[in-house]
């Protein structure tokens, strides 16, 4: 069983995967990630975590990357996993992810990108209900965004200022 | 006279012999109470309980309010815990032990629910896509990506295709309420020329039933998953998470 993080970064690597920074160069928009605790500290650990922020760093720009603190496999859950959002405990599952909240709005970020599913629900509805006005996004939709070839179909995620960007 | 010390050996509770015998290597005794998990945890406070408290109360033996606070759905098994407990010790353990004692059906309905949902499912879906709803969705959505974006006329998705050397896994939510979100991932894919193919069944990659505490049903799910990516002899099973 492997991640596809440890793919992108690999492809990227070998020069498969051409991404590069340049759309963000002008732009300067700041983006933070979530390490998921299953992906992180409960399987692979920092390498996964380190392979995550190469792949993130040569999508966005090294300079537009700001990471939490802490981090990796010390990072906070953000109270999407366990069956959280399954189990209907609603005001326990926001308050649990104010820490995360807290965290995500100390980096002053824009975007933070969530490589699992849980995460990327939680963080939305902690941007919604807290009212952050931070996104919440995929991987592969910046990676495409890099790469020239994400459609129009596919920028769900991305705010005004990102969802003509490379068209 | 002076009071005796409470004595923990002698205060066993049933709880913590069944989690004594299920973690013989998380020695509970060498809890220093220091606090270091419970400072944190963002589970702390909930239900009035948290991490420390949470062990304490299964030392004392207090096997009702154990097996029966909810906190225990409220604390997600994430291991921060572990990672910073100076002795290492396995509280996510005692909380999954502690949810695998409610009766299942009392347990959290969204969950349950889930679970069941995967558990009659072939595609293992959380959310009830079969067979014919994945494959519906996939070949729908590809072919107006073939056609909107010349770039990606030649792309291919394939389902069941023997011999690949990836089986990538979805997640339901996905092919159930946003199908687009697929294309980004196929797109890099292709870009890179990856031998890859989805199953027709086992393809979701979520496990409710891991939640839910159900060890049996959680296994089944394992090994169907596990079977959909042998019999179609992919090399690596891949998670796009
Ligand atoms: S961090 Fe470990 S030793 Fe300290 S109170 Fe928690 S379980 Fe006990
Ligand atoms: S596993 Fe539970 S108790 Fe431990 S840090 Fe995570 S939420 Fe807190």
């Amino acid at each position: 069983m492997r991640s596809i993080i440890q793919y992108y970064a690999q492809w990227i690597r070998e020069g498969k995967l051409k991404v590069n920074s340049d759309w963000n160069k002008d732009l300067k928009i700041k983006f933070t990630v979530q390490d998921p605790c299953q992906l992180v500290r409960k399987s692979l650990g920092d390498p996964i975590a380190e392979d995550l922020r190469f792949v993130v760093k040569s999508v966005v720009g090294e300079e537009n990357f700001i990471d939490m603190v802490p981090n990796k496999s010390n990072n906070y859950c953000c109270g999407g996993g366990g069956g959280y959002l399954q189990s209907g405990f609603n005001d326990a599952r926001r308050k649990y992810g104010k820490v995360k909240f807290d965290q995500i709005i100390r980096t002053g970020a824009q975007y933070c990108i969530t490589p699992c599913h849980n995460c990327h629900s939680q963080i939305m509805d902690l941007s919604k209900y807290y009212e952050g006005g931070f996104y919440v996004v995929h991987l592969w939709t910046l990676i495409c965004l890099s790469l020239g070839i994400l459609g129009e179909e596919e920028r769900e995620y991305l705010g005004p200022e990102l969802k003509e960007v490379g068209l | 006279m002076k009071e005796d010390a409470i004595k923990l050996s002698e205060q066993k509770g049933e709880f913590r012999k069944k989690v004594e015998d299920l973690l013989p290597e998380g020695n509970l005794d060498l809890c220093l109470t220091c606090g270091t998990c419970s400072a944190g945890c963002p589970a702390t406070g909930l239900e009035n309980m948290d991490a420390r408290k949470f062990l304490r109360m299964v030392m004392y033996g207090m096997d009702e309010e154990v097996t029966t606070t909810p906190w225990v759905w409220m604390c997600t098994m994430c291991q921060r815990c572990i990672y910073a407990c100076p002795m290492r010790i396995d509280i996510p353990g005692l909380v999954y032990q502690a949810r695998a004692s409610w009766p299942r059906e009392k347990r959290p309905k969204g969950i349950l629910g889930s679970c069941d949902m995967a558990l009659k499912t072939e595609t293992c879906s959380a959310m009830g896509a079969s067979v014919e709803d994945w494959k519906f969705v996939v070949e729908d959505v590809l072919e107006e990506v073939r056609e909107t974006q010349p770039q990606f006329k030649d792309m291919e998705v394939h389902i069941d295709k023997v011999g690949a050397e990836i089986f990538l896994n979805q997640n339901s939510r996905e092919p159930v309420t946003e199908a687009e979100e697929m294309v980004p991932l196929w797109k890099i894919l292709h870009t890179v020329g990856a031998d890859w193919t989805y199953g027709a069944k086992g393809w979701a990659a979520e496990n409710y039933c891991m939640f839910l505490a159900d060890d049996k049903a959680w296994e089944e799910i394992v090994r169907r998953k596990a079977k959909a990516v042998d019999e179609l002899k992919c090399k690596v099973w891949l998670n796009t998470e």
